[in-house]
């Protein structure tokens, strides 16, 4: 049989067996970021954002909606990976994977696009209950598409990584609880970086997420704190970085196996 | 030609364990090969190594001429893997669960169906075909697992304890599909603790002791080592003591139980002649262990008894 037609079925066989797993479960992964984020735009957005007025040239409601958006992007992307990766390896499913004559970029691939999966379609969802909120227009949606894409891929490969290391579903949930959150929280989802003081600025142009979320911003709404392109390349370089790692740890086997 | 053939094959785990020293082994086309040794032996080892799912530390595998070191990927698609514990997701359902381990192979959707249907219906899972795995009973689970191994057709199937925790009925039904699987030329490698299984299913054997292989050869062959089996006997009335019958080891059990070793070459008539001789009325007889069980046991017996010795010598060197 050929190689690339048996890679090809192998690949959208792992696809689909993520979108399965993760619609049939849909009131786990679907419906809670879609009401989280339905409480963020009634609460920030309208109650406490009427108070703020202007950010960054937009009514608060519409400066927090591209981080919001791309905050559920980077979280579900990420956890789907994790737990389903993990699962896998839990209840020794993933050995189906093993003993077949998948290779392990197929296997990558498969897992990071199933993330990747999840990540857009709760974009999407939390995007449809913004417009109930506020008007949306795009500024460059090219690169709003581009950057949303990409910032998914490069946490689902992170999840994956994060699952390869991890011995219990404690570990599942330490880098999202202790790096990730914070990160997303403090990466000018709910504000500007201009608001901050200078050493604070500083400081959070370290934090990576803070270029996926103003990227974002500028696609949809023209106005971000950083150069847009620049994060945009700059993603793509951690993207590479990360998926090489993946595959390296996958290709030895780490966590899988002995 | 070889179904597998390995060579030299060694395993070192991290912290030091040697799971295997350097086996040699070769498994022709089409037979039903038993590979035993107690718990811990290296047999899970062995067929780890040989699926991917266990780094070797030297040594050569081959499956059907492929070396897995040049090409394991076509090596796997002649393979065919039934694992000691479940290992499917068990929220999935059953037919998902064995089109899945089709699409993982090549095998397109419409290409598995009705493949997957064939075997769920062979294996009695087609009525269950919709329900979660984790509602399946542990004999189901079992078969589950044997549909999903056969549904790329493999040529080599590897069944690690497939019919563990599985009932007598289930797993005569279970023998005579793998029987069948064989008779259509799939050669079949299987580890059982149950030894009766081993002896009615397979033609040649391999015993893996403390990762070295201590026997390999016919199952007829070892049988034929066996120089003497010890039966069981009902009696009628109870005794006393074990009576003493010339030529015949015998161990009173409990009152109406007699236990009789007979040598290889002797004549089971004469015993029962004996017997009558003395009054003693028999009521029905059996083995008191399956024969290669008896034989196992010495073997495995014998390997840990010259370990221990080979201890002591190196202690006391040591020292």
């Amino acid at each position: 049989m050929n190689s690339v037609r048996i890679y090809w079925v192998a690949f959208s066989t792992i696809l689909i067996k993520e979108v399965r797993r993760f619609t049939r479960i849909w009131a786990q992964t679907l419906l809670p970021p879609a009401i989280t984020m339905a409480l963020y735009f009634v609460i920030f957005g309208n109650l406490i954002g009427s108070r703020i007025g202007e950010m960054g040239g937009f009514n608060y409601m519409q400066f927090i909606m591209p981080g919001l958006i791309m905050m559920s992007v980077i979280t579900n992307s990420y956890s789907n990976v994790t737990s389903s990766f993990f699962s896998s390896k839990f209840q020794k499913s993933i050995e189906e994977m093993l003993v077949a004559p998948v290779p392990s970029w197929v296997i990558l691939t498969g897992f990071v696009l199933g993330g990747v999966a999840r990540g857009l379609l709760v974009g999407l969802i939390v995007t449809i209950m913004a417009l109930f909120f506020t008007d949306l227009t795009v500024h460059n949606l090219f690169l709003t598409i581009t950057v949303v894409f990409l910032t998914a891929v490069l946490f689902a490969t992170g999840g994956f990584i994060n699952a390869l290391f991890a011995r219990s579903f404690d570990d599942v949930t330490i880098i999202p609880t202790f790096i990730l959150t914070p990160l997303t929280y403090l990466g000018g989802v709910f504000y500007s970086i201009q608001l901050l003081p200078e050493f604070w600025q500083g400081l959070s142009l370290f934090n990576p997420v803070l270029y996926m979320v103003n990227t974002f911003r500028f696609g949809i709404l023209g106005v971000s704190d950083i150069n847009a392109w620049a994060a945009l390349a700059a993603i793509c370089v951690f993207i590479v970085l990360l998926f090489g790692l993946a595959l390296w740890l996958l290709e030895r086997g780490r966590g899988l196996r002995q | 030609m070889k179904a597998l053939s390995i060579h030299n094959l060694q395993k070192t785990y991290g912290n030091g364990f040697q799971a295997l020293k350097g086996i040699s082994l070769d498994v022709k086309e089409g037979d039903f090969f038993a590979l035993l040794g107690p718990n811990g032996a290296g047999k899970s080892t062995t067929l780890g190594i040989v699926c991917s799912l266990v780094r070797k530390t030297g040594g050569k595998v081959s499956i059907f001429g492929v070396d897995i070191d040049d090409d394991f990927a076509k090596a796997k698609q002649l393979i065919g893997v039934v694992p000691q514990e479940f290992n499917f997701g068990v929220f999935e359902k059953v037919e998902d669960i064995v089109l899945t381990s089709a699409g993982y192979q090549g095998l397109t959707l419409k290409e598995a169906r009705p493949r997957a249907e064939q075997l769920l219906r062979d294996l009695g899972l087609w009525d269950k075909r919709h329900a979660q795995a984790r509602m399946l009973s542990g004999g189901m689970k079992r078969r589950l697992m044997i549909a999903r191994a056969l549904v790329h057709r493999p040529k080599l199937l590897i069944l690690d304890e497939p019919t563990a925790g599985v009932d007598i009925e289930l797993r005569r039904s279970m023998w005579s599909f793998m029987q069948e699987i064989n008779r259509q030329g799939t050669t079949i490698i299987l580890t059982t603790h149950y030894l009766e299984e081993a002896e009615s299913l397979c033609r040649n054997i391999a015993i893996i002791d403390k990762g070295e292989i201590i026997k390999n050869t016919s199952m007829k062959a070892l049988l034929a080592e066996l120089t003497s089996e010890t039966f069981v006997l009902d009696l009628a009335q109870p005794l006393i003591d074990a009576p003493k019958v010339e030529g015949f080891r015998t161990h009173l059990e409990d009152a109406t139980t007699l236990e009789v070793e007979i040598k290889k070459g002797q004549n089971i008539s004469q015993l029962f002649a004996l017997l009558f001789e003395q009054k003693i009325e028999v009521l029905s007889l059996r083995n008191k262990a399956n024969r290669l069980e008896e034989l196992f046991v010495s073997l495995v017996d014998k390997t840990a008894a010259s370990g221990f010795k080979a201890d002591e010598i190196t202690t006391e060197v040591s020292v």
